[in-house]
């Protein structure tokens, strides 16, 4: 059985696992606030609030629910816009939204309000710009979102003298129900962590296989190994960080550790998706897509990454991450192998990594190109260089050849601008619904220039690229 | 023209409304929407042994179909019933304008997404299985895409029509510079966030309830009428509200609520249907693009002399309201400029797309978007801003349009100049130009977008509406109109000229849902007029309303009904309260048989338009504003963000401040949408490419300008709108076509040697190859 608390209520369900959060909530509980925009995580109408008890502590995270199987709830607090009702008022980010002629249509606001309370609840730090990433998955289509703006800035000022993880506080100030004070007991009388599965298709956070599949997911048999230990955890040991392929985009964004060994770490991950989706993504099915423009693929290929893959007698090999993929969304992984863990040598005092993504919408969206760097500069001299580029071949490519072209070459303008003509035969872009293949290689060209422009701004200016008319 | 016998106590009654509630309003809906209790038609409650449908739909833009099997579809359990044309008890003919459009596709398809059947069964999952098993043959014929190509094979809907003014080729003769091009607007999705859908119930007698997601109820009633052969009586057509329309829904929501018509007809049972994403998409028709040719004569001093415009609409497989649209793209030709000597042209292409649709603006915008293109060619080969010429040519006083309508009560330089002194615009100007010196990473543009939109139906017809208003015996009111809320506050407007007309607070107004049995023959909530034509109706059924009450009051109270007024919920005599509360004169009127229900209906005065000479007076004022974008590109990347878009706009006597300050930057968002990152793609063979949210990019919060300020200009406002508060629905869409010509400007700046091309939108894409292309 599955079960969870919906709300305030205990929900035990013999429903299959693989149908999706959304369908269950609206037409079996006929909670009909949560709304349904596009199935494929790319709206936000459907977002829900996934509560997890750690340690007697709740944290919430804000998910899309049409591409979230119903077996993760397992366990959990699912809250829908009807769980945040107050008897008779407004909660708190209810009445922001009204205040401010932030809502027309009405059809995206329960989605906003959610994530909005979702954000009173998270444990990130109290400040506009968290608060719009907060509702970065949500699409308007009347408002223009000015008007969402001011709410925002509302809800901010009302938590300025916020007392972190007090649901108290929350609750006195009206951001939320009384009945959530009750909730860690009743998720510890939760029974059994696990729900027994089947053999299937496995699934984790599940963000691109409900995209593709949904209806095929919710008829057949599912694996969910979202909650599977083994694949979770991010450590740093002896110069190497080692990643589970369950961490999800935002595991890696709250992550202390790799926030200072990565410094731009937030703003490269701001790039990728939405704060909904990052909340559900995991590295493994990032990488088990197979796009060739998977953000975070392209990212860990310039890190040098190397995978380790595990299969159901425990039995370990590993891999690198840029021999992994064999061509267009085939690659290195046998029936019933995992990915179990990704990981990367530190970088060092002398490492300059970079990520680029140009898409048509500069967030939410997918990367017309992507593309990374890592080097390695000693002295003027680029002692160690590796290259990824998205969109530009059948897979997520990793440059051999430009990699191997700067390495051992001085830090200048001409080396860059040689490179760029190596990088130039190494990719062979077509064109599609995300730009015709001449858009690509110039984009290609100006991202590779892009790095140098931003790791080494006293070096190089787009000048030095591209002359200027 | 006719004069509306009631339209008179009208005129009396507007200046004496106050309107002390329009600050504190907010929209009526708002509460229910921020707690997910608002019902829209997937929310309301099914009847037991509801059967789900889903659309069967071509997968070929246009074929001869040679043979369908629905043998193993109709086999899967669980399916009811698969109905195609050969089910239609009337006619198989959905056309509002011109018959030309099947409801299901007979012998041949027109479009990919052509609707061909209808699969009903116990769940949509198993519906959507069934439509997996559908084997058809269709034999290929040759699919026209684009405009061009529908024009050199002569497929056209209708035929082709033309405005003109004065002699264009005498005066191109004589003007100093002349310059023609071409230019290109794609379309545009309307996204609204709900997707198209209907729920139909079966009632006695072979009625049948329709609750649908349409901006047109009695579309939506007369078109089932027709498809199922019975009277319009039989047919019942709900609608609480909709999770957006933007015109999406003013003709295209009409064909699954047949559907569902048709099904609920046969078997007896109700039946809904809601399309999925993808299936809206794919089948529902857009914004028409627009493939546009321009000849414009300047003299010396900048005066635009003669303009001559062919504009290519891309109508699609069908007429749908193509053919009104083409004629306000001429309506509007000229956007915010005088020009004496002015042939237009239109010719509404027939192609292999989803037939294009009405979408907010309603061929206005693509229309501005060739004259603000032709402008700003001609400024570049001059050697001049473009805002030296958009300022020499401003509309002024009783200029002539050149539809033959007088301007009257222009304000197109009064918001143009407001515009510039209130935001400094030359300051605006030399920072822009600063910036662009020291930076070459980065560049900043800027540009002016005045506009003027006309306000009516320009099928003159059309512009008409009712309300229905019943004073309960408690005092409390519901209030029917034609108006569909789908987010523009029609509600909380309507319910602010019943409180202020009967003085009661507003939680004794409750505005009804939009049904054609009590308010029928309606026309649809569109064209930016819904909240002038049911408020006028609205107010003239409380204004009849309240002078019986006055009678009454004048009676109980012995004194002259001149002396009385309501206020507060009190009768008031010569401004004192009196005893007599509203609920006692309720009560009172009760025991004295007066009816305390009115029927109101309004029609639009003086305007009227002769197509035979495509001259009159269509409309019954202009909306008019300026706004001033600013943009900034990385030049590196390609990419843009808006610094700033800064608003005169003019919205006469705004009823409701934070309504339409919304309107206005809703609409700003959805025009720079449609101006930059919103494209629409098809390959050759008519297939969608751009057919989900991952591949059709609409404005999120990060891509809005980082400040848009809206300043109201000072108006006396128009009494031809309600309470004087102009229409905002569609005017301040076209601001975002500034959006266009800053990123041009910008672009400029970077590469001297970039070809100013006119080709929407301006994606990050056509930005880097700008950047680039023809650069030493």
């Amino acid at each position: 059985m599955i079960t969870f608390i919906l709300n305030n209520k205990t929900i035990k369900t013999s429903e299959h696992s693989g149908t999706t959060l959304l369908d269950f909530v609206r037409y079996q509980q006929r909670l009909t606030g949560t709304k349904i925009g596009c199935r494929e995580g790319d709206c936000g109408a459907c977002t829900l609030l996934i509560g997890t008890l750690n340690d007697d502590t709740m944290e919430y995270q804000s998910i899309t629910s049409c591409i979230s199987p119903l077996g993760n709830a397992h366990g959990k607090h699912i809250v829908t816009v009807e769980g945040t009702n107050l008897k008779d008022k407004l909660t708190t980010a209810q009445e922001a939204m009204k205040a401010n002629y932030a809502t027309q249509c009405g059809f995206c606001t329960p989605g906003f309000v959610v994530a909005l309370t979702g954000f009173a609840l998270s444990n990130s730090e109290n400040n506009y710009s968290n608060a719009i990433d907060a509702i970065s998955g949500n699409i308007c289509r009347c408002t223009g979102y000015k008007a969402i703006e001011k709410a925002a800035h509302q809800v901010v000022e009302k938590l300025e003298h916020q007392e972190k993880n007090s649901f108290k506080w929350l609750i006195d100030n009206g951001f939320i129900p009384e009945y959530f004070e009750s909730i860690p007991q009743r998720l510890k009388d939760i029974e059994g962590k696990y729900i027994n599965q089947p053999k299937g298709k496995y699934v984790s956070g599940g963000t691109d296989l409900y995209v593709q599949k949904a209806d095929h997911l919710a008829d057949n048999d599912v694996h969910l190994i979202a909650e599977k230990d083994y694949l979770k955890g991010i450590s740093i040991e002896n110069g190497i960080c080692t990643i589970g392929t369950n961490s999800t985009v935002s595991d890696l964004w709250n992550h202390t550790a790799l926030n200072s060994i990565l410094p731009n770490l937030r703003k490269h991950l701001k790039l990728v998706s939405s704060e909904q989706i990052r909340n559900m993504a995991s590295l493994g099915g990032n990488i088990a897509n197979a796009s060739p423009i998977g953000d975070m693929t392209i990212f860990f290929l310039a890190l040098n990454s190397d995978l380790t893959i595990t299969n159901e007698k425990d039995e370990e090999r590993s891999v690198a991450l840029n021999n992994f993929y064999q061509g267009y969304k085939t690659y290195d992984l046998n029936d019933r192998e995992l990915l179990k863990t990704i990981s990367f040598k530190l970088p060092t005092a002398q490492s300059f990594f970079n990520f680029e993504k140009v898409c048509k919408r500069t967030h939410l969206d997918i990367a017309s190109v992507n593309s990374a760097i890592h080097l390695l500069v000693e002295n003027e001299i680029i002692s160690e260089a590796h290259v990824s580029l998205g969109g530009v071949a059948a897979i997520p490519k990793y440059l051999h050849d430009t990699s191997a072209f700067l390495t051992g070459k001085p830090l200048t303008s001409k080396t860059i601008l040689e490179a760029n003509e190596i990088l130039q035969k190494e990719i062979s872009p077509i064109s599609d619904v995300r730009g015709t293949s001449d858009y690509k290689r110039l984009l290609a060209r100006q991202l590779f220039f892009a790095h140098f422009t931003e790791l080494f701004p006293n070096h190089f200016t787009l000048n030095d690229f591209v002359q200027h008319a | 023209m006719h004069k509306n016998k009631s339209n008179k106590v009208l005129d009396t009654k507007l200046d004496a409304v106050s309107l002390s509630l329009k600050q504190s309003i907010k929209n009526l809906d708002s509460y229910t929407h921020v707690r997910g209790e608002s019902l829209y038609v997937d929310d309301v409650n099914i009847r037991q042994g509801t059967f789900h449908a889903v659309v069967f739909d071509s997968p070929k833009a246009h074929g001869k179909i040679k043979h369908i099997d629905y043998s193993k579809a109709e086999a899967l359990e669980g399916v009811e019933r698969i109905f195609t044309y050969k089910d239609v008890p009337g006619e198989n003919e959905i056309g509002g304008i011109i018959a030309d459009e099947p409801l299901f596709a007979e012998d041949e398809v027109h479009f990919w997404g052509m609707p061909i059947a209808l699969i009903v069964a116990e769940s949509e999952f198993i519906a959507r299985k069934a439509r997996g098993l559908i084997e058809i043959e269709i034999e290929d014929l040759p699919v026209i895409t684009t405009a061009k190509e529908a024009k050199a094979k002569g497929s056209f809907i209708n035929a082709p029509r033309s405005f003109s003014l004065g002699d264009t080729e005498k005066v191109f003769a004589e003007c100093d510079y002349v310059f023609e091009g071409e230019t290109f607007s794609n379309g545009q999705e309307h996204l609204y966030i709900e997707a198209q859908g209907a729920y139909a119930e079966p009632m006695e007698n072979g009625n049948i309830k329709i609750t649908s997601s349409t901006q047109g109820p009695t579309a939506v009633q007369k078109t089932i009428a027709k498809v199922l052969g019975i009277a319009m009586h039989k047919i019942e057509v709900d609608v609480t509200r909709l999770g957006g329309g933007f015109g999406g829904k003013e003709d295209q929501a009409t064909p699954w609520a047949v559907m569902v018509a048709l099904a609920t007809h046969h078997l007896n049972q109700s039946v809904k249907l809601i399309l999925n994403r993808h299936d809206d998409l794919r089948m529902t028709g857009k914004r028409h693009p627009y493939e546009s040719s321009y000849k414009i004569g300047l003299s010396k001093d900048l005066k635009i002399l003669a303009y001559q415009t062919e504009f290519l609409q891309n109508s699609g497989a069908a007429a749908d309201l193509s053919p009104a649209i083409a004629e306000r793209t001429l309506f509007h030709a000229t956007n915010s400029y005088y020009v004496p000597n002015v042939t237009t042209k239109v010719l509404s292409c027939k192609t292999n797309l989803p037939p294009n649709t009405a979408f907010r603006g309603f061929g206005g915008p693509q229309g501005m978007f060739v004259i603000e293109s032709a402008i700003a060619k001609a400024a570049s080969e001059i050697g001049v801003s473009a805002i030296k010429i958009q300022e020499a040519n401003l509309l002024d006083e009783n200029d002539t349009f050149s539809y033959g309508q007088i301007a009257k009560k222009v304000e197109a330089k009064n918001t143009w100049h407001s515009a510039k002194s209130i935001f400094s615009s030359d300051a605006l100007e030399q920072e822009v130009a600063d910036f662009n010196k020291n930076n070459t990473a980065f560049k900043k543009g800027l540009s002016f977008m005045p506009i003027t939109f006309g306000i009516s139906f320009t099928n003159t017809p059309m512009n008409h509406a009712r309300a229905l208003v019943h004073i309960y015996l408690d005092g409390s009111v519901g209030i029917s109109t034609a108006a569909v809320e789908m987010g523009q506050g029609v509600n909380t407007k309507m319910m602010q000229i019943a409180a202020d007309v009967f003085s009661i607070p507003i939680d004794k107004i409750k505005i009804e849902t939009t049904n054609t049995t009590r308010v029928a023959n309606t026309s649809p909530s569109a064209a930016s007029s819904t909240a002038d034509l049911n408020g006028k109706a609205t107010l003239m059924a409380c204004n009849a309303l309240v002078e019986r009450l006055k009678l009454v009051a004048s009676e109980d109270l012995n004194v002259s009904e001149k002396d009385i007024t309501l206020k507060d919920e009190s009768v008031f005599i010569n401004d004192k309260p009196s005893e007599l509360s509203w609920t006692d004169l309720i009560s009172s009127a009760m025991l004295k048989r007066v009816a305390l229900t009115e029927n109101a209906h309004y029609a639009t005065p003086e305007i009227h338009f002769d197509k035979t000479k495509e001259k009159g007076h269509p409309f019954a004022y202009h909306v008019y504003g300026t706004a001033i974008t600013t943009v900034t590109v990385d030049c590196t990347r390609g990419t843009y963000e808006f610094d700033s878009v800064k608003i005169v706009h003019d919205y006469g006597k705004s009823m409701s401040e934070g309504i339409d300050l919304g309107q206005v930057e809703g609409a700003l968002i959805q025009g720079i949408g449609w101006m930059t990152l919103e494209e629409i793609a098809y390959n050759d063979d008519g297939k969608l490419l751009s057919n989900a949210l991952s591949t059709y990019k609409i404005p999120d919060i990060f891509s809005v300008p980082k400040r848009v300020e809206v300043i109201p200009v000072e108006t006396e406002g128009n009494d031809m709108a309600i309470l004087k508060s102009k229409a905002v629905g569609e005017p301040p869409l076209m601001y975002g076509i500034g959006a266009y010509f800053a990123l041009q400007n910008a672009i400029k700046a970077f590469n001297s040697n970039y070809d100013l091309e006119f080709h929407a939108p301006m994606t990050p894409e056509k930005v880097l190859m700008g950047l680039y292309e023809n650069k030493k």
